[in-house]
């Protein structure tokens, strides 16, 4: 897969769909988004991701305009934010973290509703509402009440609403939280699709296989940006080497793994050990069988390819070093 | 530990739960300080059923000294204060129509003659609508009277003649029921406007309105259209079931009342628009409109006469839409009188709801911070 990021290079003159400089809110005494640079290139899909109240939500709704930055510029779609932000609405699709249709309303009443905040030409509304509820697979359900449909339904609901209008820029909030495996991948395929089709979409999330699949990525936390890139970088450019260790008591010896300072993190899975060490070992596995033989007496060690959880668990909580894995 | 003292723990578990949320949610909080309070204070103000100072106006076509000493007798009493002056019986009675006094002593030019021949030796022209008002105009009827030439006061029946105009039965319905239709306007308009909007912010729906090109003026008069005809409707069925089962009188003219009501039911989504933007929940909304409501129907006039009330009370009643829309339904329920005689309520609502709406929308951001 090619790399978008990398791709366009960071020369000073590209024209990127979102950029931040240094933007940062305070809500009184709490830095919600602290400094953050930001820079998302046109028709990727670009994650943030991190914890709750890492300022993911903070940020997209700086993006959006909802809320004004303490400090710091923001551009979008070469726009600026938030004094242009009125411009920016029929370009930007938002889909909520919450569903925020109408319950109350049918699948179809709350598409008209949208096409029409939107002066979508009335005489094309109806083919876009049929077009878009046969794209998002609700055609059967669409004299149903909105509130009565299942989580996926409302998702797909929710996206078909938020791109009535086409919007060149996406920005989705978490909208996976509420969706069964399955729905969420039949949802990211529709992302997908939209990307090609040109659209830059933004997306938050907190799960690991969803941060794997965008084209770049941020990890957040406490509204600063600990590391950025495409995941495949992120993980090559870990700083920190992963072995996973089998054998019996693996929760005294993560115990005891953790009280060494070349140890970055340990994690049980099932039968073994994962554990984090820091780049400065050369070979882990040599490492531990000389200095530490006793813990690792009768187990299997294995040098394994670190995943992006390693990532995010390298460069954030106590682990965040410095600004982490990029800089 | 026994069955017993395991509920008791569980209630008591209970019991400082509730108690600790209830000192979380201020405005809960403060309704239980400030409900008794405020109720205290408005029903020992409004409860005065004790007429006192009515403004009244007075022609007299005698000018004589006998005149004088009568209308000083009578401002004496207290019930009555004279504050107009009219030169014949038809300005008296285009005045009480308007509402500018609630009545009028007529005083003949023969007021001697009719002292000396035992008659009632003057009128009163009393708007009958307000029943309260009248029975406290009905008690001086017997006012004794003498000129100060008698050698002692003369046996009479009645001091006055008395013309009761618009409810010459003294019923009460006559009055309540064109009260009624500002009250129940007050209660719907306010909560239904105020409830709509906090339910889009509270159900998550405002979030999304606002990223998408709508305005914030566009969300105010879009929530407010609808609720207009809601009102108008609760208006013909209050009116309507009001002639067909009190025989409540419609004298005025139906465009006349149309337009008052319009500009009544626009101030109330005003108001309820302006809750809105203040509170957070459906309850606070809820409370909120409860909080309008009680004034209104105590001050207003509704139940008791307005100008039984202390001054204090009535600046209050001033700055209620509803104190303003009851002089004016009254008017042209009753009176058949038509808005230009109302105009000072007239543009005082239509004044309210512009200001309203300006503050309204700027204290909807459509942002989140």
């Amino acid at each position: 897969m090619t790399d978008p990021l990398l791709d366009k290079g960071q020369d000073g003159a590209q024209d990127w769909a979102i950029e931040t400089i240094g933007m940062t809110r305070s809500f009184g005494d709490f830095v919600a988004v602290d400094k953050l640079d930001l820079r998302i290139p046109h028709k990727t899909i670009y994650g943030f991701l991190g914890p709750n109240g890492c300022g993911k939500s903070t940020s997209m709704r700086l993006i959006t305009g909802l809320l004004t930055p303490s400090a710091g510029r923001v551009r979008v779609l070469g726009m600026d934010i938030p004094e242009q932000a009125e411009l920016l609405r029929r370009r930007l699709g938002y889909m909520t973290q919450k569903f925020s249709l109408y319950d109350d309303l049918t699948v179809q009443e709350n598409l008209r509703f949208m096409a029409q905040i939107y002066n979508l030409e009335s005489r094309s509304v109806k083919q876009l509402i049929d077009s878009q509820l046969s794209r998002y697979q609700l055609n059967e359900r669409k004299t149903r009440l909105a509130g009565a449909l299942s989580g996926g339904q409302r998702q797909r609901l929710a996206l078909a609403a938020a791109t009535l209008h086409q919007p060149e820029l996406l920005i989705l909030d978490e909208p996976t939280s509420a969706v069964d495996p399955e729905n969420r991948r039949d949802f990211w395929e529709k992302l997908f699709d939209l990307c090609d089709g040109g659209t830059t979409i933004l997306v938050s999330t907190h799960y690991m296989d969803e941060a794997e699949r965008c084209h770049g990525l941020a990890i957040m936390e406490g509204g600063v940006k600990r590391a950025d890139g495409s995941p495949a970088q992120l993980m090559r450019e870990l700083g920190a080497k992963v072995v996973e260790i089998d054998g019996e008591n693996l929760r005294l010896l993560k115990q005891q793994l953790g009280e060494l300072p070349e140890v970055v993190s340990t994690a049980q899975q099932g039968t073994h050990l994962r554990v984090l060490i820091t780049e400065a070992i050369n070979d882990p596995e040599n490492w531990l069988r000389t200095f530490h033989p006793a813990l690792v007496a009768n187990r299997q060690i294995h040098s394994v390819r670190p995943s992006l959880e390693d990532v995010f668990v390298h460069c954030t909580g106590s682990n965040a070093i410095g600004q982490g894995a990029r800089q | 530990m026994n069955a017993f003292s395991q509920s008791l723990q569980r209630i008591g578990a209970i019991v400082f739960k509730e108690l600790r949320q209830l000192t979380r949610d201020r405005p809960t909080f403060g309704m239980i300080v400030m409900v008794p309070l405020i109720q205290l204070l408005l029903f020992g103000f409004a409860i005065n059923t004790n007429v006192r100072d009515l403004p009244v106006g007075v022609v007299d076509l005698s000018h004589t000294q006998t005149a004088r000493a009568l209308i000083s007798d009578l401002a004496a009493t207290q019930v009555v204060s004279f504050t107009e002056t009219y030169q014949t019986p038809r300005q008296a009675e285009d005045a009480i129509r308007r509402g500018h006094v609630h009545a009028v002593l007529i005083i003949p030019e023969d007021i001697g003659q009719r002292l000396q021949d035992q008659r009632p030796i003057a009128q009163w022209l009393i708007d009958g609508s307000d029943t309260m008002v009248s029975n406290a105009l009905l008690a001086l009827q017997q006012m004794p009277f003498a000129s100060g030439f008698e050698a002692q006061p003369i046996a009479r029946k009645n001091t006055f003649e008395i013309a009761l105009f618009f409810n010459p039965e003294r019923r009460s319905a006559i009055n309540i029921v064109p009260g009624l239709v500002a009250i129940v306007l007050t209660m719907t308009m306010v909560m239904f406007t105020s409830a709509a909007l906090v339910r889009e912010r509270e159900r998550g729906n405002l979030e999304l309105l606002i990223t998408t090109p709508v305005r914030s003026s566009e969300i105010m008069i879009g929530k407010i259209v609808p609720y207009i005809f809601v009102g108008l409707i609760q208006v013909s069925i209050i009116l309507g079931l009001g002639h067909v089962i009190f025989d409540v009188p419609i004298n005025g003219r139906l465009d006349q009342l149309v337009l008052g009501v319009f500009a009544f039911i626009s101030a109330s989504l005003t108001l309820g628009l302006l809750v809105s933007t203040i509170a957070k929940t459906q309850l606070q909304a809820m409370q909120l409109t409860v909080f309008l409501l009680i004034p209104s129907i105590l001050l207003s006039g509704f139940m008791f006469p307005y100008e039984g009330m202390p001054e204090a009370a009535q600046w209050i009643a001033e700055a209620l839409p509803a104190t303003h829309f009851i002089r004016m339904v009254r008017a042209i329920v009753l009176r058949g009188a038509t808005l230009e005689d109302l105009q000072p309520d007239l543009w005082w609502l239509i004044g309210f709801t512009i200001l309203g709406v300006i503050a309204a929308a700027s204290r909807f951001k459509k942002r989140l911070d």
